[in-house]
């Protein structure tokens, strides 16, 4: 059984906050270079897909719950329209964030990020919603739990 | 309500979206059923202030982000797409009430909530597909819509949706890739995404060869969409098995912004009715139209499952509208038109009274109906109008569709299509027949005999539905005169 390897759980456990890290410089990066909302959502995913891997999924869902994933799929999605609705009450278009700073090129990069965060927490909690859904699959099935001992 | 009138295009797609999510959020199902309901009226009357606006003030543009296009996003409407929005509101505003009593039998509060959901994105993605300027963003709302309809259709009582669903899962991507790389050629060639930038660009390069191929892969992409024969196969196993409700919904829109697209894409792009018949496309689509007509309601007439016989006709009803497109001419797109307004409510009341039957009943095989017009006389009835209207006798609405067809290719000196036409028709007056013959001549089952009339809320939303049906049969200044009014725009490729 994997979870029995010392050397993959101090590994896992080194890497999971590089990686952490690593997925939130791509995300406030993302308005500079490369990246942006969703491929942190993946990296930040790929965090904790790897801990459940490791350590099996019910402890990842105790770090993540699936309940709170579910409620946060829907919020990514509100983060994202809400904040085009915000620009309607400054008077601009949709989806306009010039208005949010003191000049538009302050106020676009306001904007981007507030948006780019809906994308994270939508990509990251989607990935993890995956990943649950096929990983549960076998915890479900008892025969399959056999098959793994 | 000044402030709000600007942003209308945008608030149409939002509405939806935002609703949406708020749905995925609580997880209750009567309130996201009521969120669903509002957000679904709203929208509707959203789609009749822009209608409103476009007859009084012309072309409205919107730059989603301040950017201007071509650069940016733009939402523009004009009488073409606000018909069609209006359409596809008006349908899902017609059939929400009437979801709460089905849904709700079935499933439990989260999975309603999670129909709901499937649902307002089905609706986003239609809106945005059809109100955006935007190539792409048209394959992004799409996509949206056909992810959120595969979800639905895999809801359905019968465990044979789930197959459906992935069938329409394959079918329906291959269609996207199709439609994705269209627009890629068209912007390999030309540089540039907006619909109205592409209709000024592509005359000087029309007849080049990667324009003609990126024609050939929007064409099979959305053919594909709309079940175009022979692409349809997809469709009667989604529209049999799977909710009544998605039924209803998906074969009074999906079908139609596809149709719309289409039309966007060989008239408004392309150059009008000029280029249109210069192509091959033409007699294909004629001879694939025909083809629908006749293999599609024949093979209706041989269905025991009625909800898969009303999806083959829905095939069939396709093939007129493509009919109409191929003649290209202002009073055969009139006619094209017309019917998918028609063909909408038609089939959206059927799909609904058919919701009834398996609501109180269980069932939809035709042996088992027998005598269900003596116990269910409200549903029975309204079958019967529609499926008049259907067939398409004077004084229904499907009368006037099918008039402006005809007359469309007699405009051509085509007299046989009119015989063609008839003799379809007919066809569908035999398999409406065999249901009627069923439910009204024969002894009732059983389990018929014990049956009660189906529920109110579930008969007013069809019985609108019915109403309209007779209503634009013999008023056609809404239907058929915006449907006039949008075909001489397209012809001419105003825009």
């Amino acid at each position: 059984m994997i979870r029995d390897t010392i050397i993959l759980r101090v590994v896992i456990k080194l890497l999971l906050p590089a990686i952490l890290l690593f997925a939130l410089y791509v995300q406030f990066h993302g308005d500079y270079g490369p990246g942006g909302g969703f491929q942190a959502g993946v990296a930040a995913a790929a965090a904790i897909i790897l801990y459940g891997l490791v350590f099996g999924v019910s402890a990842a869902r105790k770090i993540m719950p699936q309940k709170l994933l579910f409620s946060l799929i829907p919020i990514g999605v509100l983060v994202f329209s809400g904040t085009g609705i915000v620009s309607w009450f400054f008077g601009a278009n949709y989806l306009d964030y010039s208005p949010f700073g003191s000049d538009s090129k302050s106020g676009q990069h306001l904007g981007i990020l507030i948006v780019e965060l809906g994308v994270f927490i939508t990509v990251f909690s989607t990935m993890l919603a995956i990943f649950y859904s096929f990983a549960g699959r076998s915890e479900a099935l008892p025969s399959n739990l056999e098959n793994d001992k | 309500m000044s402030f709000m009138q600007e942003h209308l295009p945008a608030l149409q797609v939002v509405l939806p979206l935002v609703a949406a999510s708020l749905c995925a959020l609580f997880r209750v199902g009567y309130l996201s059923w009521l969120i669903t309901l509002s957000s679904s009226i709203l929208s509707f009357l959203v789609a009749v202030f822009l209608l409103l606006r476009v007859l009084e003030q012309g072309i409205i543009s919107y730059e989603i982000g301040g950017w201007s296009p071509p650069f940016g996003i733009e939402y523009r409407v004009d009488l073409i797409n606000a018909f069609v929005l209006l359409i596809v509101s008006c349908v899902s505003a017609v059939i929400v009430p009437y979801t709460q009593k089905s849904i709700s039998a079935r499933f439990g509060s989260t999975e309603q909530s999670w129909f709901y959901c499937m649902y307002l994105l089905v609706l986003t993605g239609l809106l945005g597909v059809t109100i955006t300027g935007d190539a792409f963003n048209i394959f992004v709302f799409l996509e949206i819509s056909s992810l959120a309809s595969y979800a639905l259709i895999a809801m359905g009582r019968d465990r044979r949706g789930l197959t459906a669903a992935y069938q329409y899962l394959i079918m329906g991507t291959i269609g996207a890739t199709f439609i994705v790389i269209g627009i890629g050629l068209l912007w390999a060639m030309t540089g540039t995404l907006n619909l109205y930038d592409l209709a000024s660009r592509l005359p000087e390069i029309k007849s080049s060869r990667p324009v003609l191929a990126a024609l050939a892969f929007l064409t099979v992409g959305v053919s594909l969409k709309l079940a175009l024969f022979p692409l349809h196969l997809w469709l009667p196993n989604a529209y049999a098995y799977g909710p009544s409700v998605a039924s209803a919904f998906l074969a009074g829109t999906a079908t139609k912004v596809s149709i719309y697209l289409l039309l966007r894409f060989f008239f408004t792009i392309f150059g009008g009715a000029t280029f249109f018949t210069e192509t091959p496309l033409p007699e294909i689509l004629k001879i694939l139209a025909l083809i629908a007509m006749f293999a599609a309601s024949i093979v209706a007439i041989f269905q025991s499952n009625i909800k898969r016989m009303l999806a083959y006709s829905s095939v069939a009803q396709i093939g007129f509208i493509i009919l109409g497109i191929s003649y290209a001419t202002e009073t055969s797109l009139t006619g094209a038109m017309t019917h998918m307004f028609n063909h909408a409510i038609m089939k959206a009341g059927l799909f609904l009274l058919l919701g009834a039957i398996m609501f109180r009943l269980g069932s939809v095989k035709i042996e088992e109906l027998s005598g269900i017009g003596r116990k269910m006389p409200l549903t029975m009835a309204g079958f019967v109008i529609l499926g008049l209207s259907l067939i398409g006798a004077p004084g229904t609405a499907g009368f006037i569709s099918k008039w402006y067809l005809g007359l469309g290719a007699l405009e051509q000196g085509e007299w046989w299509i009119l015989v063609l036409i008839v003799s379809a028709s007919l066809l569908t007056m035999i398999y409406i027949g065999r249901v009627v013959e069923v439910a009204y001549f024969r002894e009732p089952t059983d389990e018929v005999v014990q049956l009660k009339e189906a529920p109110l809320e579930m008969l007013w939303p069809a019985y609108l539905l019915i109403a309209a049906a007779i209503y634009f049969g013999f008023d056609t200044s809404f239907s058929a005169d915006l449907a006039r009014q949008a075909a001489v725009l397209l012809v001419n490729a105003v825009y």
